[in-house]
């Protein structure tokens, strides 16, 4: 027994011929924060929605507390299977996607009370809670058409840990807010890692993932170039390519 | 123009008026359910059942109305299917009007951002359930309008089966032509009733629409 808890081995992606993904290997421990950077189409994506099955992998393994994910099975029981384990993790994404049609509450209970089978009243429970947590309690009767782009984000992250997810995933959630938006998101993900979530960040935020994260993995043309703790990965990278992919992202945010 | 005569002959034409919106609302019910079958077959995981929703699309989309029509009437007591004028029209324009409409839901549902299908199953929720709860939702209320489309073409439609002798309104109009040699007076009596009907029906999707935009 390892004390990893999320776990890929050698892992490959190909969409038709394009090879996305090349031998990754990855290892959270329970609690650890990741950071996922690297350059616009290294597969950082592809490989955060390789972990929840939403682009299955090629080859290679997902893992997720002893439990593999990625399980090749008969169509009907692989779908049971991946809806039972997608329960325990959550992704918010770049876009919120949001349910239109369902307000804040409804956003965040519709899954619980469908899959878990929560009463009216334990529902609405949570949904307040999680609510508070992410600071939006009094939006809970709002439709999501009616918040801005950082309250829609968090009621995006609330509705994910309404599920009580293992392990949060987030593609590049801040990337499509106003750039005044983009702190009040950073806060509720801070508060996350002081409650010690274990989560997987693709981020463009250097400065973030510098500040929150136990790891940074630096990814090009689908291999993990270099790893290791921020203060490594952005003062003294070993890899040219490194070098070159931060030299250029801090030239072009001014930093 | 002789108003007398329209004034004489407006009482049958109003009983015509009568079966034509029995024969819509029929078809139309008709065509919703075989459109909602073409479309959830179209969009089915299954080659076969794939296969069958576009083969059925492409023939009464691809073919003329009319014969369809005659196949059902007159074509089916030749392999012992013995439908009646009334009963031949809601099936043959009902079957018809479904492949429109199975196109209209497709193109509805498939404009529900991918993004929506994502969250939904990466909360846990199965395929069904995503689109049960998440995607037909938000589905519906884009297709009513071009829903409101399909219908709008269905009633002018009925007109069709004046060709297999069903009394409705443009059957009556050239029944009562051949008695009283007043096209001009009979055409437009039936072709006001026909307006009245699709303005009324307009106005109810209108309304659908904007009910379904509140909120
Ligand atoms: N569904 C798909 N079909 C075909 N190609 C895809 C698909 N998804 C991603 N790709 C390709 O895979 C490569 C990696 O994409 P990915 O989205 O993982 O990159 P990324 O590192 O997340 O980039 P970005 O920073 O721009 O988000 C790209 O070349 C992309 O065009
Ligand atoms: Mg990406």
């Amino acid at each position: 027994m390892t004390s990893a808890f999320v776990e890929i081995k050698n892992a490959a992606k190909s969409f038709g011929k394009l090879q996305v993904l090349k031998d990754i290997n990855l290892t959270v421990d329970r609690g650890q924060i990741v950071a996922i950077i690297g350059p616009s189409g290294s597969g950082k994506s592809t490989l955060l929605r390789a972990i929840n099955e939403l682009d299955p992998l090629t080859s290679g393994e997902v893992w997720l507390e002893g439990v593999q994910i990625n399980r090749k099975l008969p169509h009907r029981q692989y779908e049971k299977h991946v809806n039972q384990v997608r329960q325990d993790i959550g992704m918010v994404f770049q876009h919120f996607n949001l349910f239109p049609h369902l307000t804040v509450r409804g956003n965040i209970t519709l899954a619980p009370r469908m899959l878990k089978g929560l009463s009216e009243a334990e529902a609405n429970k949570l949904a307040e809670e999680q609510l508070t947590k992410v600071g939006l309690l009094e939006k809970i009767d709002e439709y999501p058409s009616r918040l801005s782009g950082g309250q829609k984000q968090r009621v995006a992250i609330a509705r994910a840990l309404a599920m009580k997810p293992k392990v949060m995933l987030f593609d590049e959630a801040t990337s499509a807010l106003d750039p005044e938006l983009v702190e009040e998101v950073n806060m509720v993900m801070k508060q996350l890692a002081e409650e010690h979530m274990t989560m997987i960040i693709v981020t463009h935020e250097m400065d973030f993932a510098a500040s929150v994260c136990d790891r940074v993995l630096f990814m090009d043309q689908g291999v993990v170039v270099e790893e290791g703790p921020p203060s490594v990965i952005f003062k003294t990278p070993k890899e040219e390519r490194t070098r070159n992919f931060l030299r250029k992202h801090l030239a072009r945010n001014g930093g | 123009m002789d108003f007398e005569l329209i004034l004489r002959v407006y009482p049958f034409f109003l009983e015509a008026a009568w079966v034509t919106i029995e024969l819509s609302v029929l078809t139309t019910i008709l065509g919703l359910i075989c459109g909602a079958l073409g479309a959830a077959a179209r969009m089915s995981r299954s080659a076969i059942l794939r296969a069958i929703g576009a083969t059925y699309v492409s023939i009464f989309r691809g073919t003329p109305a009319l014969i369809q029509l005659f196949i059902f009437y007159f074509g089916g007591p030749q392999i012992g299917i013995q439908l009646d004028a009334f009963e031949a029209g809601v099936i043959g324009l009902g079957v018809n009007i479904g492949a429109y409409m199975a196109e209209t839901m497709r193109g509805a549902i498939q404009s529900v951002d991918k993004g929506q299908t994502e969250a939904a199953r990466t909360l846990g929720m199965s395929r069904w359930e995503t689109m049960r709860k998440v995607v037909l939702p938000q589905a519906m209320r884009m297709m009513i309008r071009p829903l409101g489309v399909n219908i709008n073409a269905l009633i002018k439609g009925t007109a069709l089966v004046a060709a297999i002798s069903v009394i409705e309104l443009t059957y009556t109009a050239q029944r009562y032509i051949g008695s009283t040699y007043k096209p001009f007076e009979m055409f437009l009596l039936s072709g006001a009733l026909y307006m009245i009907i699709i303005y009324v029906v307009g106005q109810g999707i209108n309304w659908l629409d904007r009910k379904a935009r509140i909120t």
